[in-house]
């Protein structure tokens, strides 16, 4: 994980580990490794993937018709190549 | 001493006198497990629950582990909370002691101090709460049953301060304090009620971006301790030095006022200090000892002899330069620890005070006692012969044995 300067200092932060953002806003996706990376040919947006990631990682879009990888929460854990029955999904190295 | 307020003297030995300091504190929630020696503490509390004495809320739970969890859950809705433990007790709470500093919750906690098992020992030492030195609890031990129920009236005080929110155990010698009747002057329900007062709360930004005091509150919603990775949980660790260091002044401030009101104080609050001005040997120690101490340097003052006792009442925060300055014209001293670091050369109050000695002007010629493990009596022959080692390290400029075992069959 990356520290950088622009993080806030012991004097400037809320006791007890207190959020003071919303947990939306705490990027979680630095974690990973490897990417899942769809095949859009193979994918015949069945949402297996959906409903198997554990962090709700990926979206189902109804305006588009598809479903969409949210790297900002998403840790590469890999379950939804594991599960895809089309093998459409690929865990990529970063 | 002159008092200030109206005093009542009880028969109680250590355990109800903590009891009845917590009954009159305006405790919200107790949470407790019963084990030998604290288990007096508990009952008595149950008992005033039961007769309607108080509006505490009492929850019996199946282990310590739980009981402090509890007693967590409620400090940080804002409750007044007060549990106690000992020994093997304390080490279950192990986990949860780490959670409640880190979530700044000012649980007060009293420990009879007892020794770890095995072999089983259900009788005083300090090896307890010495395994809890580095849990991010304030640490105030007690030397008689008077001075238990002074500092759990004033723990209530110095955790609940908004520049400390740590939390505090008061530890009494195992039976020495905790099953000893003693007379105890206590100040009326009203006197503690105004001196504790009620909580006040620090203003915290939650999540939404909002001020809301720190505390939880589902009008209010924060959420307390839940992550910090790498590039915060440093930081959050950093706060809980500077409130240790902030309640070495809090300490100093209950207890000076805690004496306008009672009449009784312990020497600052962090250290009591007994003809050490003078002092060319001097024995350091916690607890019920210095009791026994005192008597002993009494009979050596009467002798010609310059003997001096410093008792540190507040081992964390460790009062550094307090130790130093009471420390400063003495030329040999002993410190007694009631506790092992097996293999660390010596026991953890003499790991302390040589360490904060270090940068003092003046080296003094520096030893250590293990004693009292599992109980075992520590008789004023056993000090005396203490202060009798120490003359002879003066008298020739050598220390044979740096660390040796009181009242040990060799």
């Amino acid at each position: 994980m990356r520290v950088t300067a622009k993080e806030k200092s012991w004097k400037e932060i809320s006791p007890a580990g207190v959020c003071w953002k919303a947990s939306t806003q705490f990027l979680t996706g630095d974690w990973k490794t490897y990417k899942p990376v769809r095949d859009l040919e193979k994918c015949t947006r069945c949402l297996l993937c959906v409903l198997f990631c554990p962090d709700g990682a990926i979206h189902w879009k109804p305006e588009k018709g598809d479903i969409e990888f949210d790297y900002n929460f998403c840790k590469g854990c890999g379950i939804c190549a594991n599960e895809c029955p089309a093998k459409a999904i690929e865990m990529k190295l970063e | 001493m002159k008092s200030v307020v109206k005093q009542e003297v009880l028969a109680l030995n250590g355990d109800e006198a903590v009891a009845f300091a917590a009954k009159q504190s305006d405790v919200d929630v107790v949470a407790a497990y019963p084990i030998t020696p604290q288990t007096i503490i508990v009952e008595r509390f149950s008992e005033y629950v039961a007769n309607g004495e108080v509006e505490t809320e009492f929850v019996c739970t199946e282990s310590e582990h739980s009981a402090l969890t509890a007693c967590l859950a409620a400090s940080v809705t804002g409750a007044r909370t007060f549990t106690a433990s000992a020994s093997a007790g304390l080490a279950l709470m192990h986990e949860m002691l780490f959670v409640t500093s880190g979530c700044r919750a000012p649980v007060v906690m009293a420990i009879a101090n007892r020794a770890l098992s095995a072999p089983l020992n259900i009788h005083g030492d300090h090896s307890d709460t010495m395994t809890e030195r580095d849990s991010g609890w304030i640490q105030i031990y007690v030397e008689n049953a008077q001075e238990a129920y002074d500092s759990v009236i004033q723990a209530f005080r110095i955790a609940e301060n908004t520049d400390v929110l740590l939390p505090v155990i008061v530890g009494l010698d195992g039976f020495t304090l905790s099953h000893t009747l003693e007379n105890v002057h206590v100040l009326s329900d009203d006197a503690v009620k105004r001196f504790v007062g009620t909580r006040k709360f620090i203003n915290v930004t939650n999540h939404e971006g909002k001020t809301v005091p720190f505390k939880l509150d589902p009008n209010n919603p924060t959420s307390m301790g839940p992550i910090a990775l790498p590039n915060y949980y440093f930081e959050f660790k950093r706060q809980q030095e500077e409130a240790m260091k902030n309640a070495l002044k809090v300490i100093q401030d209950v207890n000076k006022e805690y004496a306008a009101i009672s009449g009784r104080s312990y020497g600052d609050g962090l250290v009591d200090a007994y003809h050490v001005e003078d002092a060319e040997v001097a024995i350091v120690c916690l607890g019920s000892t210095a009791g026994t101490v005192k008597a002993v340097v009494d009979e050596l003052r009467a002798e010609g002899v310059k003997a001096g006792l410093l008792r540190i009442r507040t081992f964390r925060p460790l009062p550094v330069e307090r130790i130093v300055d009471t420390l400063k014209n003495v030329k040999a001293v002993a410190v007694m620890d009631r506790s092992m670091s097996f293999g660390g050369n010596g026991g953890p109050v003499f790991h302390e005070v040589r360490h904060a000695l270090y940068d003092a002007e003046k080296h003094p010629y520096i030893v250590n006692y293990i004693y009292g493990l599992g109980g075992r009596d520590t008789s004023p022959m056993q000090v005396r012969k203490i202060y009798e080692d120490l003359q002879k390290i003066l008298r020739t400029k050598r220390v044979e044995t740096r660390v040796q075992h009181l009242g040990l069959r060799e």
